[in-house]
């Protein structure tokens, strides 16, 4: 599969970190929730107006927005 | 004499860490705040067969990094209290991600215990472990609990007892990270050997390390230089024979980068991951794939595209009725109980300054603290229920689109709701906002969300200056300037006052559970408290002050007794400064009057309206708090006809109620919240000059457009 964003995952597929991109503070605070390179994650849902997201990780649930979403590219 | 014991609780945040302390601590718990930030010190203190503990609560965090307060405060804590054990709260169903912050726990070098908490839950899901094996794995005691029901507290003490003695006979275990970044942390270590001055300098600023821990400290200093950790950098940076120390640095992040295209910070991530990927998989056994937990369940109703919406705005509505419409019945006993020991006082003493001294300045002002308790342990019930549940998160999950717009956080929106009650619970209520900076900004702005106590002042003024037909629209728009001076004041206030990258909104959505009634109690008691101990204190020196500058002097110039009321606060010292500051406010078209009626409102802004009553010498105060309609009526005709406003002067007048200062209560918790007195001045500052501002464009508009003259 090509790399891709997760910002653009529908709910329910399902994929594979690749790599996070972004600021270092920024960077830094995803990979400490465990969303590493090479974790696997399904978008679980949007919020009612559209943003954050909600994802499912490691069997816990996430949210973030989409600005953040933006910088974990997935396989 | 009993052996003592330290210890500190660390752990993520929804991992049970507080329901663990409350059953150790029970109800013997101090809460206060760490020294220049706002982050909360909890501590408590128990005795388990001949030993005294005592407990230190750490802020939840899901790491140790610098980035922020919390993280920071957990690892001084750690460093520089040095607690003979760490008890490191654990939620078994979330295991990975809670084992990460026990990797950075164990750098640290300071004996780590795991208390495998809501164990319950994750056998429930059909999560089995082998205690032994992962204790093994990881270098590490672990016990089995269940915080909510009490299981495993007495195991938990035995093992930090056992772990205190130094009887554990498990392995030493650290992360081993990949061989290049293992290569670079022995390249900088060793530096750090040679120049000892500089690990010694670093240890007894950072913290004073013992000198066992000392091939801990280095491989940590290390670590978080390779981590580009801000703080240790500074501290390195200060020590002499830095310069060596730092060229390495330089050279093995280089290094590293050219090796493996990444940054080292994430390399250190990723290895702390792997260690503990590799940990779980050989202890954890999965017996059910992929069920639908019951979390998952409630969430496709709660937070549903279109159901998510008008669910979250019905459980504010109820958290709303229950603090207000609840809470509105004991607030009125208690106020009439306030009223009638007033009274009592009134009667029992001898008509004097000492008798108004108590019945108006103390037994007033401390009434006019206390009877906002029923709302405040309601409140508090609320939003410990809606935290402890899990739901709060999914607040701010369903509104963080719309908070975010004027740069606030979904957390941001309860508070301001509460707002409209009353602004001391919405500014104790920011409370669940973990960001220092989207905290602050919500407090700052909570004053603007129009609060119950201004509703008589805007209802007096309607009444009087206005036709009911236009009555309904006069008070909305009100509301709705406030709302959105409150808008723009965020968007102001992020851009040049609270600037920077906005925080990362990375939250986790916990696991629904039922929280225990204790942990409720425990939650209301210590906000409740709070508000009484910190805010009543000062509540009680503002309310002396503001009734001596209404009450002094009591006699004329000329020794004689003033002849009326009216007269008398006129000479007061209350009368004098809204003489002073009429120049100031009458191109608002204020008259001195107006100034001493807004200086009372500090004390509480419905006060606004009885002080107009004495200085326009309208009578009939006490048919007006009846709010009989007639009564309502006749005193709104009497202040139309002494005070001479015109209905533009009364709407700028309603205008200035709504944004100048907070009443002092909320001062009061403003500065008990932000711990000192740096943002409650700020805030007096500001919304006096916004008010001002405002009132003067509306004013000026007015009289030019010749619309309510």
């Amino acid at each position: 599969m090509e790399n891709g964003n997760l910002k653009n995952l529908e709910p329910g597929q399902k994929a594979k970190i690749a790599k996070i991109s972004g600021t270092s503070s920024i960077k830094r605070r995803i990979m400490d929730m465990g969303l590493v390179p090479g974790a696997e994650i399904e978008m679980e849902r949007y919020a009612p107006l559209g943003d954050p997201v909600e994802i499912k990780l490691k069997g816990y649930h996430l949210s973030l927005r989409k600005e953040e979403a933006e910088n974990i590219v997935i396989e | 004499m009993n052996e003592k014991i330290t210890i500190a609780l660390a752990g993520n945040p929804n991992s049970g860490k507080t329901t663990i302390f409350n059953n150790l601590t029970g109800a013997r718990q101090h809460v206060g705040n760490y020294p220049g930030v706002t982050v909360e010190r909890k501590e408590g203190r128990l005795k388990f067969k001949n030993f005294d503990i005592d407990v230190v609560d750490l802020p939840g965090t899901y790491s140790l990094t610098a980035y922020s307060p919390d993280e920071v405060v957990a690892r001084k804590v750690i460093i520089e209290e040095k607690p003979d054990v760490l008890v490191n709260v654990v939620d078994a169903s979330n295991l990975e991600r809670n084992l990460y912050l026990t990797t950075q726990l164990k750098e640290l070098g300071v004996p780590v215990v795991i208390a495998m908490n809501m164990a319950d839950m994750a056998e429930a899901q059909g999560i089995k472990f082998d205690y032994q094996l992962l204790s093994q794995l990881l270098g590490v005691e672990i016990v089995r609990t269940v915080g909510t029901k009490k299981q495993g507290i007495d195991e938990l003490l035995e093992a930090v007892i056992k772990v205190a003695r130094r009887k554990s006979d498990l392995p030493e275990k650290q992360v081993k990270y990949s061989s290049e970044v293992e290569e670079e942390i022995k390249k900088i270590e060793a530096l750090l050997n040679e120049d000892t001055s500089v690990t010694h300098e670093a240890a007894a600023s950072l913290e004073g390390i013992m000198s066992s821990r000392d091939n801990c400290l280095k491989r940590w200093l290390a670590i978080k230089l390779l981590e580009n950790d801000k703080d240790v950098i500074g501290t390195v940076k200060s020590q002499s024979g830095a310069k060596q120390v730092l060229e390495q640095l330089a050279k093995s992040q280089e290094q590293l980068k050219k090796i493996s295209g990444e940054d080292t910070e994430m390399l250190i991530v990723d290895g702390r991951y792997a260690f503990i990927r590799g940990a779980c998989q050989e202890s954890t056994t999965f017996t059910e794939e992929d069920r639908l937990s019951m979390t998952e369940k409630i969430d496709k109703v709660l937070i549903n595209r279109l159901l998510g919406l008008p669910i979250f705005l019905g459980i504010m509505w109820l958290l709303f009725q229950l603090t207000f419409t609840l809470g509105g019945p004991p607030m009125e006993w208690l106020d009439a109980g306030f009223g009638a020991l007033g009274e009592w006082a009134a009667v029992h003493m001898q008509e004097g300054l000492a008798q108004s001294l108590i019945v108006d300045g103390i037994i007033g002002g401390v009434g006019g603290v206390v009877v906002f308790l029923p709302n405040i342990i309601l409140l508090f019930m609320g939003i410990a229920f809606l935290e402890g549940s899990g739901y709060m998160a999914r607040a701010a999950f369903v509104m963080d689109k719309l908070m975010h717009k004027v740069g606030l956080h979904g957390k941001s929106f309860i508070p301001m709701l509460i707002g409209f009650g009353c602004t001391i619970q919405a500014i104790m209520a920011t409370r669940t906002l973990e960001n220092d900076r989207d905290r602050l900004l919500t407090m700052l702005i909570a004053p603007l969300m129009s609060c119950g106590a201004r509703l008589p002042v805007y209802t007096l003024l309607i009444a009087a200056f206005f036709h009911e037909s236009v009555a309904g629209n006069i008070l909305f728009s009100i509301y709705l300037i406030g709302i959105a001076l409150a808008i723009i004041m965020a968007k102001v206030f992020r851009k040049w006052l609270l600037p920077g990258e906005s925080e990362p909104f990375v939250m986790e959505l916990p696991a629904y559970r039922l929280p225990t009634i204790k942990s409720v109690l425990i939650h209301m008691w210590e906000r409740s408290w709070l508000y009484l101990k910190k805010a009543g204190t000062i509540i009680l020196a503002a309310s002396i002050i503001i009734w001596t500058l209404f009450t002094f002097p009591i006699i004329d110039p000329q020794g004689n007794e003033f002849e009326s009321a009216n007269v008398q606060m006129e000479q007061s010292y209350a009368g004098r400064i809204g003489k002073a500051i009429e120049p100031v406010i009458a191109p608002l078209g204020f008259d001195w009057k107006t100034g001493v009626a807004l200086v009372a409102g500090f004390a509480a802004k419905e006060v606004v309206v009885s002080t107009m009553g004495t200085l326009y010498s309208i009578e009939d105060e006490d048919a007006l708090a009846e709010e009989e309609e007639g009564s309502v009526k006749s005193f709104a005709d009497r202040t139309r006809e002494k005070s001479g406003y015109t209905p533009l002067v009364a709407y700028v007048l309603m205008l200035f109620t709504l944004i100048y200062v907070p009443c002092m209560a909320t001062i009061a918790v403003l500065k008990r919240e932000t711990n000192g007195w740096k943002w409650p001045m700020f805030t007096i500052g500001y919304t006096c000059a916004l008010a001002w501002v405002v009132c003067f464009i509306v004013y000026r508009g007015g009289l030019l457009l010749g619309i309510g003259v």
